[in-house]
């Protein structure tokens, strides 16, 4: 059961920044077609960091953890910095090994949170590829 | 006469320690069926239906071989059968020919618990010719709704009802009987998506009276890659031709072409020879070991999983509660406990359950549910398998709800 490592249930049972922010600077939201989970990311951007970032959603365990120990780190972080947080870095947060199997849900947050950037610069939403090949 | 319950044996790929409960998915391949794709490229291959030197011949002649164990095991007479890469393909045909003839305001018919593959082909069709489709809901336990499906065909509008034979997720088999009469009543084609039946349930096609039957090889212990589109012989004659090229064609001069006979009108290409072969030995091994003794067996089974499930604290099984209204498949959600999750754990044990809307997101929109986990039966499944699956499950869920 390496994959549900202790980390990793910690934060799926008591995923850190869920819920909903009231006066988001930009709202968006994820699905991952295969599985029928969902994940909707509210972002305040002030001068151009990321202020706060509140999630919600449903999802699998190592996606909703995934999610939980993203949203820890972008607090603080321009929005550059963000967009530059790669899948090698969510892959370390996570600290488990991710097949490929699982990389749909271990990344859907990284994807909605880049897309939320995007979306708050007025730029179209980058496709999965461009999110899971920035580390290749 | 072989009997099911020691056919497990047979199949190299199940070893000891793996359980395997995705057949609906696809099914494990018997030794017989591996050879047959060996020999076949091994003793010599040739394109079927070309040449007329020996080997050739010999690959022609057992490509009709199978042909007609397809067509004895459905019912259907052998130019009746068209081979296919499957299920997707086959209905695929049906829609870009016959379906090409249907007008704006025709209609066609879909239940509710349709999978992707009987879905979608039908939604291109709309954006194509401007058709309604017609969904038809089903109740909580998986049957069709009588009552709408009724009414919507008395409107004389629904040139084609497809419909599955057996849900992939609910196990529920529709009452084709009667659901075919009454459409031909009205005027309205049938097409069966045979893809999870064919390997549980009988199949008669005359008996039915279905106008277009489709199913896959690898759901029933053949090869992936081919499968069947069954129609009566009338209809496909009449229906515009599908893919242009070899085999398909009588005569091509610089003025156009002439089709070949059926099957051979809808085979253009060369077709996948050595997997047809392959198709035919599973089938001809299928149907030796009688379909009365499978469906006995999918009882039992379905008998035992049901109990078992039902054990397990939190667990919700989708459709009928009652094990002899289903046949082959057991979906399922477990509160608390995400359907990857928990199969991802019951993988690392060599336990194989799919989890997902299992390609029918409509249906699971329906219900109201984003997924579930769905254990399905082949005839080398065992009691064993499931009480091994059960207690995993429990053990999963435990720890994931903690």
């Amino acid at each position: 059961m390496d994959l549900y490592a202790e980390n990793i249930l910690d934060h799926y049972r008591h995923p850190r920044n869920k819920g909903e922010e009231r006066s988001p600077t930009v709202t968006h939201k994820e699905e991952n077609a295969s599985c029928g989970d969902d994940l909707v990311v509210d972002l305040v951007i002030e001068d151009g960091r990321v202020s706060n970032v509140l999630w919600r959603g449903q999802g699998c365990a190592i996606s909703q953890a995934a999610i939980s120990l993203l949203s820890e780190e972008l607090k603080k972080k321009s929005t550059d910095e963000v967009m530059s947080i790669d899948t090698k870095a969510v892959r370390d947060l996570l600290g488990v090994p991710i097949g490929i199997r699982r990389e749909k849900c271990a990344f859907l947050g990284l994807h909605a949170v880049k897309n939320a950037i995007r979306k708050a610069q007025n730029q179209d939403p980058q496709s999965w590829r461009e999110t899971i090949q920035i580390d290749k | 006469m072989p009997s099911i319950h020691d056919c497990r044996r047979l199949f190299p790929s199940l070893s000891e320690s793996l359980v395997f409960l995705d057949s609906a998915a696809t099914t494990q391949k018997p030794q017989m069926v591996i050879d047959a794709l060996i020999d076949a490229y091994r003793d010599g291959i040739a394109n079927p239906g070309r040449g007329v030197y020996p080997l050739a011949e010999r690959v022609t002649s057992d490509v009709h071989a199978a042909r007609v164990t397809v067509a004895e095991f459905i019912g259907a007479k052998t130019h009746e059968i068209v081979f296919t890469k499957g299920t997707t393909e086959a209905i695929n045909l049906v829609a870009r020919t016959l379906g090409e003839t249907l007008q704006a305001g025709d209609r066609v018919a879909v239940t509710m618990m349709e999978h992707h593959s009987n879905l979608v082909p039908w939604l291109q069709l709309r954006e194509r010719r401007g058709i309604e489709i017609d969904w038809i809901p089903v109740n909580k336990d998986g049957q069709t709704d009588m009552n709408v499906l009724l009414e919507m065909l008395k409107k004389g509008k629904t040139k084609l009802l497809a419909i599955t034979g057996l849900s992939n997720v609910l196990g529920i088999a529709p009452d084709l009987s009667e659901i075919i009469r009454r459409a031909h009543e009205c005027g309205a084609l049938v097409l069966v998506d045979a893809a999870q039946m064919v390997a549980h349930l009988p199949i008669d096609v005359r008996a039915l009276d279905a106008d277009f039957l489709a199913f896959s090889g690898h759901k029933i212990y053949g090869p992936m890659g081919v499968g069947v589109l069954y129609g009566k012989e009338l209809l496909l004659e009449k229906m515009p031709t599908f893919l242009g090229g070899g085999d398909m064609v009588q005569s091509v001069t610089t003025k156009g072409y002439t089709s070949a006979e059926l099957p051979r009108k809808f085979e253009a290409g060369t077709i996948s020879a050595v997997d047809v072969i392959g198709l035919g030995v599973a089938i001809s091994w299928l149907d030796s070991i009688g379909m009365d003794a499978v469906m006995k067996h999918d009882r039992e089974l379905m008998s035992h999983a049901m109990k078992r499930l039902k054990e397990i604290d939190g667990l919700q099984i989708l459709g009928s509660q009652k094990p002899d209204e289903r046949t082959g498949v057991i979906s399922f959600t477990v509160n608390n406990v995400h359907p990857h999750d928990l199969t991802h754990l019951l993988g690392e044990r060599g336990i194989c359950l799919r989890a997902g809307h299992h390609c029918a997101e409509p249906l699971h929109n329906f219900l109201k549910i984003n997924a579930s986990a769905r254990m399905s039966f082949g005839v080398y499944n065992t009691k064993e398998d499931i009480d091994t699956c059960a207690a995993a499950i429990a053990e999963a869920t435990k720890f994931l709800q903690k």
